[in-house]
């Protein structure tokens, strides 16, 4: 296609990118007056006829795709090819981190929260996307901080779509370094793949290669099925065991090993210190010859790739978000809170409490924070927390404590729960007092202007 | 233009008033039957004078029907049914007057409109009354026709099936209420599950919804006052069983 071709309207300006599979141009239309981009599909000859396969997908899949994580489709096509207009980003894929690698951690950290948190957004629309890897991350610093956006949707699968891509089962179908175990199995659709890929990705960026090389075949790409790879902390000794746990744990074989979601995956990114480290967190060295000749060989260990599971399906898992006022709480509503926690935590066997509580800081007084009253003040609010949560029981893996300091209380607690993907906040309705009636209550602000369901939790007076 | 399709009404009345209203609240201007008006439920004389009162109403272009084994039966007795379904048959045969049993034996198998096909069952051999369940008996029905996309019913089973630019097969279970993309210029063949007697677990009425500006069809699931048509089957000593199954749908 040349510079000047109109399709539908949309005149295609100079070739922006030409990859694998497809090319990218410049459009314009006169209706449309934000930046675009056409994806045409390369159809050349001895091109594997399975690429159009893919762009088909991707031309059912991106028109159901909204929001910050994907770019916005602006229409499809199929004459006289198919053909994708989408928004045209602003943005650098992250191939150029491969550049100089090993990455410092904390820019690790960052890079593999906010894929997370992009990937949170698209299993949320039914999507797993199936092929994560830097050159299909687009990373883009806007007014509200930084986000990622998440490019090709040729090899995703789609809960409520027909699956095209099924029944394409030859190589390569997914990149080979970043490709999920199951996935090489033909098991399309588990949000967990792309979990994995993202870890294998992160594994990357902190050692500086990856973990299972780059295979070009097919037996040498299943060796990742009983197969683990060097622990990242033998390869670089200053990786933190909380980012080795997070890395390891999202290489694990078995998809029900990993996070639950993507959310819990980015949480723990945001929050290393409240990381539950497991001996993974530890290792030094690959697990022995006989554990994996016995993962390859034997029946009775052959790990199981199979579940029911499926994107959306965040139910099971959800970040509760427990606000806990606990210098005003009275005995009898921190009890009925409990008690509403543990039994939503007895139903969702993956689900995880973060309880939080507010220190609240004065705008005449600002630097009261950082005087040792202050840090007293956050010190002793922090062992409160400690002290409410530790009736609830729960291991420590499945709970964590955090502390915002903030001018006002509810504004802290939605900015919390926006940013770390809460699905569901708990709190406690204050008695009725003159200030709730005169200011507006906590709970009333949260209630109407959070993110996700909120429960508040009242006793019935007398 | 949104066009209704309904499949396997088997003499639900109840079934086929929910759908009704369901479509129009949708937007659906055109309906057409994909054949089986008759045959299991206990209200066949007032289905058909439903349905033909909607297409004198709408015209020759605005109410399509088609005709299914069931509506063959109606004139010809039932050849090739399971016990139940000729007991209901014989009934059914008893119920209706002449001229319906003649409109229905009349309908016709396919009905053509631009690139997409309607029939009751496998539309490479209309009168054959074959199955489509599988990506086996899908590749079967496509590659006897040229249209772009199929629609049929006979199985009460809702179903997808697309053909790939690779000549895979892709055999989709469609979820309620889902406007799925039935991209140009691949070929697709929709099953519409049933109105009046679902059998794939969910009990309540199947039609589809078939959009076409936009290239998408729904599988669209309507509760009905399933009680009621139960107990007219019951009323009128049909096999329990006729009842039963609408409760599970199966």
């Amino acid at each position: 296609m040349r510079t000047g071709t109109i399709i539908a309207g949309f005149t295609l300006g100079p070739k922006l990118h030409e990859g694998g599979m497809a090319v990218l141009h410049e459009a314009t239309h006169p209706d449309h007056a934000l930046p675009m981009l056409m994806k045409l599909p390369l159809l050349a000859e001895g091109q594997d006829p399975a690429a159009i396969v893919g762009f088909e997908m991707e031309q059912m899949i991106l028109p159901r795709l909204a929001g910050p994580h994907v770019p916005r489709c602006i229409a499809v096509g199929h004459e006289p090819l198919p053909w994708i207009v989408m928004e045209r980003i602003q943005g650098e894929t992250l191939l150029p981190l491969l550049d100089r690698l090993p990455l410092p951690i904390a820019e690790v950290a960052e890079a593999g929260a906010l894929v997370a948190e992009a990937l949170c957004a698209l299993h949320r629309q039914g999507v797993v996307h199936l092929d994560v890897k830097p050159g299909n991350i687009l990373r883009v610093d806007g007014d509200l901080g930084p986000r990622v956006v998440l490019l090709d949707f040729g090899l995703s699968h789609h809960a409520l779509l027909p699956d095209l891509m099924a029944e394409e089962f030859r190589m390569p179908y997914g990149s080979a370094p970043y490709m999920a175990p199951e996935q090489l199995m033909g098991i399309r659709g588990d949000p967990a793949s792309d979990l994995y890929g993202l870890a294998a990705m992160l594994y990357a960026l902190t050692t500086g290669r990856n973990p299972f090389g780059d295979p070009q075949h097919m037996s040498h790409m299943k060796r990742r099925l009983w197969w683990d790879p060097p622990p990242p902390r033998a390869l670089r000794p200053d990786c933190p065991p909380w980012l080795q746990e997070i890395i390891l744990r999202n290489l694990e074989i078995e998809p029900a090993r990993r996070h639950p979601t993507a959310a819990q995956m980015a949480f723990d990114l945001r929050h290393p210190e409240q990381v539950s480290q497991t001996p993974r967190a530890g290792k030094l060295k690959r697990d022995p010859w006989g554990t994996r000749i016995r993962r390859r060989f034997h029946p009775d260990h052959q790990p199981r790739l199979k579940r029911n599971a499926s994107a959306m399906a965040q139910s099971g898992a959800p970040i509760i978000m427990v606000a806990v006022d606990t210098a005003v709480t009275a005995a009898g509503l921190s009890t009925a809170m409990r008690r509403m926690v543990t039994q939503i935590m007895a139903t969702l066997p993956g689900a995880r409490v973060a309880c939080v509580n507010v220190l609240q800081t004065h705008l005449l007084r600002p630097d009261m924070t950082l005087d040792d009253e202050g840090r007293n003040k956050h010190l002793q609010h922090l062992l409160e927390l400690r002290h409410w949560s530790a009736e609830l029981k729960l291991p420590e893996a499945r709970l964590t404590h955090h502390v915002l300091e903030a001018l006002d209380p509810a504004d802290a607690l939605l900015e919390y729960a926006q940013t770390n993907r809460a699905d569901h906040i708990i709190l406690g309705a204050r008695e009725s007092s003159l200030g709730r009636r005169v200011l507006g209550s906590v709970s009333g602000q949260v209630a109407r202007d959070a993110p996700c369901s909120v429960t508040v939790v009242r006793l019935r007076p007398g | 233009m949104r066009i209704a399709l309904l499949a396997d009404i088997h003499g639900n009345l109840e079934a086929l008033e929910a759908c009704l209203a369901h479509a129009a609240a949708q937007g659906a201007q055109r309906l057409i039957f994909l054949g089986d008006l008759v045959g299991y439920g206990a209200d066949p004389e007032a289905v058909v004078a439903r349905v033909r009162g909607l297409m004198a109403q709408g015209g020759s272009q605005g109410v399509i029907t088609l005709r299914g084994n069931h509506d063959e039966a109606a004139l010809h007795g039932p050849q090739g049914f399971s016990t139940l379904a000729a007991i209901a048959m014989r009934w059914t045969q008893a119920r209706l007057d002449d001229a319906a049993k003649q409109f229905l034996a009349a309908l016709p198998f396919t009905h053509e409109e631009g690139d997409c096909l309607y029939t009751h069952a496998d539309a490479s051999a209309p009168p054959e009354w074959r199955y489509v369940t599988d990506a086996r008996e899908a590749r079967r029905s496509l590659e006897g026709t040229h249209a772009r996309i199929t629609f049929c019913g006979h199985t009460h089973v809702p179903a997808l099936f697309a053909l790939t630019a690779t000549e895979k097969l892709v055999h989709h279970s469609p979820a309620p209420d889902v406007m799925l993309p039935l991209l140009r210029p691949r070929r697709w063949l929709a099953v519409i599950g049933a109105v009046g007697q679902p059998r794939d677990h969910n009990p309540a009425a199947c039609y589809g919804l078939l959009d076409t500006a936009r290239a998408e069809c729904g599988w669209m699931r309507v509760p009905y006052d399933i009680e009621a048509a139960a107990r007219k089957i019951r009323a009128a000593e049909l096999p329990e069983a006729l009842a039963a199954r609408l409760f599970e749908g199966q």
